[in-house]
């Protein structure tokens, strides 16, 4: 009897050794759920795209659903398990309009176009190298690295102009060399271009587009690298410069549309850029190859005056947890201050929420590399 | 029979001996069918190894491809012929793994890492894997200075009575587009001089299905941009002198042309990189023995790499994308050994070695050299059963740039301790442990690659503590042969300098800090006589491991598993021989993993295991020895990757045609 059941165990063993060796099925990986706030049923919540390491395919989408005050981490592959090789590799920017949000996945070369309620994905805008994405006049607008001429020019790239009901892209126009974020004052497109293909020979110029015409008007220089670009209401557009990494220190510098001349600068290393009425958030991170160190700041700079407000918005001591600010974004209705900390892009990121004045209200792990948010309007 | 050529696998002096020495008996044994395993049973550290003759056998391509058979070893793979292709020994990382080709070590100051799949086993005899290092005093300073190594020795010119000259010329092709003829030519120059040429072709459209699935989405597609061509060419003189030293000399060239495929993503399948490389040494080694007591080793070597990336997605102002690397190695090596009596040797080994690199289109580009001077003194007692071996090694990093900031320089003494006992009287069982401290310096791409480079890296240490036995017997029975090994291991990287893989060598470097490994590496072989004409042989392997990540108790991934490290992995070849054919089966099992290094089900990786399968004939072909084999690999038609985002082929073919002349 004792034999008998020796041998029944060690089969057993075995099998449960060799079942727990082989492959599993293939599975979705369920989002994680995590509470973090009360819940709040007035408030529309917001998306978080996390842009994954480089060649893991690892984009992911993350939703604060603000009636339940839960995070929900890792939402598109099971509202979207038909989605082939899930949501593509490096996110880089998330919006929302009219009823669609619109993920620009960089190198899965495509805009992915969900519905703005449910994520449900509705198609994607193929572009390739896409960076950027913003709308005027019922068209979307997405910056592209890929060189509009083909191979046989310097590597200017282009802005795509969008149908947003079709998805098709209708016309291109070249601007300059990889262009990154755009901002729209009046019925002009501003366009950062950074040039980051050929160091140290960046591009240094802001491309004006006239919207009328969709061609490039004119050029305006403004410094190396150009990265980020926001509106603010006074007609002034604020746009960074990442300098070379060396030498060169990173920049704010303000444009005066009116003039189309750079009116102002600030000896700011902005790596990102918010603007909420007359308060334009930035926070830097700059990495010094003389002293092989990364520096952290956490500014306000008010647009109406020009003049730097505070050097640390987050105001309880609580940046001292976040390594590598990465995103950043403030609510539309409470003001609250959103940073995510990318870490050392190979965890998961933390996600911070802290009220206008500057005090954590709570943090969450989101995926890899938090970096861009949308937020549903109301 | 097994004994005979274990015999010459296990020459203990580290440089190939002469030719004239060993007997041909290859075409003999091919057709007699002989156990493929050969032993080592007096080695002091952990040894694995696969012979000429087992090598023929297995359903391998390259060197990569064999020593994914050992334990204790995962393979970086990124798939097809032309993939990139690096071994990780007990998760202590790729740059710790010393490749030694005829007893002189491959580098690359540039990445640290030699691709194994650029090593055809057409020209191979003999693999050896050593943990530690190889138990011997006489080798050079850079045999004492890695965490682990491989020896690769290739093949030497052997002669029969009266001979004077030999070839062989063997055709590859099958899926993928495989086209790969080689040749081989030995020639006795004299009495005391023979020499060998051998080369190759490669070429491959690296096509083939790759699948992947979540359950509801279910893609196949053709893997795309993985071609190959590669041309190596090698030329050796083996020589004995009057005083009964010996003399090698070897040139080598490699030039290959070859598509990156980069990872498959969403919406993006085809990637349009592309890399030519040009690799060429010369190496030479000198050995004598003076007296009864004293013996030397003299090594030089020169090598120059050249690499050209061409990306054409990304147009720069000066047309697409385009870095070229060139660098240079001088290297040169004087070891000695002295007995001092019976029981007691002494040995000093001193080299010296000059890196430099340059770079075409990389700004900011340091231009670096760097000088590493190595001594080590070793001693080997042996104390009636029992051996002890020790050594200290000395390392100096000198390191200028042309332009910009160069790394600071660096001084390391670093101790390990060998030692074995035989409990019994008979030879077949041998305990063991051993302790090692070693480092690697920070690559040149570590240090100065453009943006992600940091010349303040530390060097990323390994402590290794390790304890096992092994038992081998050689029977006459039914038993031909039986071995038996374990090794229970500790180890502890400090420092670990860690690459986020961008595109090919262009990575995010960081010290992550620390990382704790303990496993166990086991092993059988035995070959029994099943039935009188058949010779059978069989091979399980197991490794157990916890490579776990300990640098900040606050965060994730604090005590998981690092990322590509499995818990389980091991291997299965089972092998027989009947009257002129024979039949191969192999299996490669790697457990769950991780791709990054936290244990959340995001960064899951599914366990993959592929069976291959091997027939062969040999046959005497107008006076010719010939010989056929076909090859069924990844025969279940597994869809599995080792890399994310890299797919590997799934079920392939490949056949062979070998005839001597």
């Amino acid at each position: 009897m004792t034999r008998t059941f020796n041998i029944y165990l060690v089969v057993l063993v075995a099998l449960a050794i060799f079942a727990g060796a082989c492959r599993k099925g293939p599975q979705i990986v369920p989002p994680v759920e995590t509470p973090v706030a009360d819940p709040d049923s007035l408030t529309n919540g917001f998306y978080l795209l996390n842009e994954g390491n480089m060649g893991m395919n690892l984009a992911t989408l993350d939703y604060f659903d603000r009636s339940t005050g839960t995070y929900k981490r890792n939402i598109y592959s099971e509202v979207n398990p038909g989605a082939t090789k899930e949501m593509g590799d490096v996110g880089n920017d998330i919006q929302i309009y009219g009823g669609k949000l619109y993920a620009v996945i960089n190198m899965s070369d495509k805009v992915e176009v969900m519905d703005v309620h449910s994520a449900r994905r509705i198609g994607q805008i193929s572009i390739r190298n896409c960076r950027y994405i913003t709308f005027y006049k019922g068209k979307a607008y997405v910056s592209s690295y890929a060189a509009a001429q083909g191979d046989t020019n310097t590597g200017e790239g282009f802005i795509a102009e969008v149908d947003t009901a079709t998805l098709q892209v209708l016309r291109k126009v070249e601007v300059g060399r990889q262009p990154e974020e755009m901002a729209i004052v009046g019925d002009r497109m501003y366009v950062a271009n950074s040039g980051g293909y050929s160091p140290p020979n960046y591009d240094r110029t802001v491309s004006v587009v006239d919207m009328n015409t969709f061609t490039e008007a004119k050029r305006i220089d403004v410094a190396i690298n150009l990265h980020r670009m926001k509106a603010d209401q006074y007609g002034d557009i604020y746009v960074t410069s990442r300098g070379d990494y060396y030498d060169i220190p990173s920049k704010l510098y303000v444009i005066d549309t009116k003039q189309d001349i750079v009116k102002d600068s600030f000896d700011l290393g902005a790596s990102n850029l918010c603007i909420k009425g007359d308060s334009a958030y930035i926070y830097s991170v700059e990495w010094s190859y003389i002293t092989s160190s990364n520096t952290v700041s956490y500014a306000i700079v008010n647009v109406k005056n020009e003049n730097i407000v505070t050097n640390n918005f987050i105001t309880d001591g609580s940046e001292k947890q976040i390594a590598v600010p990465y995103g950043m974004a403030i609510d539309p209705a409470s003001g609250d201050i959103y940073v995510t900390d990318a870490k050392d892009y190979l965890l998961p990121g933390t996600l911070y929420c802290f009220d206008k004045t500057g005090k954590k209200k709570w943090s969450v792990t989101t995926g890899d590399i938090p970096a861009h948010f949308a937020f549903i309007p109301r | 029979m097994t004994g005979s050529y274990a015999g010459y696998a296990q020459d203990t002096v580290p440089h190939p001996v002469a030719a004239a020495v060993t007997k041909d008996t290859a075409a003999a044994r091919t057709l007699r069918g002989v156990t493929i395993f050969s032993d080592r049973t007096n080695s002091v550290t952990p040894v694995q190894s696969l012979s000429g003759e087992a090598l023929q056998k297995m359903n391998s391509l390259s060197v990569a491809d064999a020593v994914r058979f050992f334990s204790g070893v995962q393979l970086k793979d990124y798939g097809g012929v032309g993939g990139l292709k690096t071994l990780n020994v007990r998760s202590m990382g790729t740059n710790h793994v010393g490749v030694f080709y005829d007893g002189i070590q491959l580098g690359n100051a540039q990445n640290g890492t030699v691709d194994l799949g650029r090593f055809s086993l057409d020209n191979m005899e003999q693999i050896d894997l050593y943990n530690a290092q190889k138990g011997v005093v006489l080798q050079p300073a850079k045999g004492f200075a890695s965490a682990s190594s491989i020896y690769l020795q290739s093949r030497k010119p052997t002669f029969k009575e009266g001979e004077s000259m030999h070839g062989k010329v063997g055709f590859k092709t099958g899926s993928f587009g495989l086209i790969n003829p080689s040749v081989r030519v030995e020639q006795k120059l004299n009495d005391r001089i023979s020499a060998v040429v051998s080369s190759e072709w490669t070429h491959a459209d690296g096509r083939y299905k790759f699948r992947y699935t979540n359950g509801t989405y279910d893609t196949t597609a053709v893997r795309e941009n993985a071609d190959i061509d590669a041309w190596r060419v090698e030329g050796g003189l083996y020589g004995v002198l009057r005083d009964s030293s010996t003399w090698q000399a070897k040139a080598y060239y490699y030039n290959s042309d070859r598509g990156l495929p980069g990872p498959v993503v969403s919406n993006k399948f085809y990637n349009g990189q592309r890399q030519w490389d040009r690799n060429f040494f010369f190496q030479t080694s000198y050995s004598k023995k003076i007296g009864t007591r004293y013996s030397m080793l003299l090594n030089a070597k020169y090598m120059r790499d050249y690499v050209r990336y061409l990306d054409t997605s990304m147009i720069t102002v000066n047309g697409a994308f385009i870095n070229r690397f060139k660098q240079n190695e001088y290297y040169i090596s004087s070891a000695n050994q002295y007995k001092i009596t019976s029981f007691w040797d002494v040995g000093l080994s001193a080299d010296f070695q000059v890196n430099n690199m340059t770079a075409v289109n990389l700004d900011h580009f340091a231009i670096p050299t760097r000088y590493t001077t190595l001594a080590a003194l070793a001693t080997q007692v042996h104390l009636g059963r029992v051996d002890i071996q020790g050594n200290m090694l000395t390392t100096i990093v000198n390191e200028t740039a042309r332009a910009y900031t160069a790394g600071k320089d660096y001084y390391a003494y670093t101790p390990t301790i060998l030692a074995s006992w035989q409990p019994f009287a008979s030879p077949d069982l041998r305990v063991r442990a051993f302790y090692k401290n070693i480092f690697r310096m920070p690559t040149f791409n570590d240090m100065y690659y453009t943006t992600v480079g940091n010349t303040n890296l530390k060097p990323e240490y390994t402590k290794q503590y390790d304890a096992g036995f092994s038992y081998t017997h050689n029977g006459n029975g039914f038993l031909q042969f039986f071995s038996l090994q374990a090794d229970g291991y500790y180890s502890h990287v400090k420092n670990k300098i860690v690459a986020a893989p961008g595109k090919l060598f262009r990575w995010q470097m960081q010290n992550l800090g620390s990382v704790e490994i303990y496993g166990v590496d086991a092993g059988v072989q035995l070959s029994p006589r099943l039935i009188k004409t058949v010779q059978t042989d069989f091979s399980v392997k197991y490794t157990y491991q916890k490579a776990l990540d300990m640098t900040n108790p606050a965060e994730a991934n604090y005590k998981d598993q690092i990322a590509y490290a499995p818990v389980h992995s091991g291997s299965f070849i089972g092998h027989a021989s009947w009257n002129k054919w024979e039949v191969n089966y192999s299996f490669i099992y790697v457990g769950e993993r991780y791709f990054l290094g936290v244990n959340i089900p995001e960064y899951y990786m599914q366990p993959w295991y592929t069976s291959d399968l091997s027939l062969s004939t040999s046959f005497i072909f107008n006076k010719k020895l010939t010989r056929l084999t076909g090859e069924v690999n990844n025969v279940f038609n597994q869809h599995y990757d080792v890399v994310i985002s890299y797919p590997m082929p799934g079920r392939y073919y490949r056949v062979t045609a070998t005839i001597n002349l």
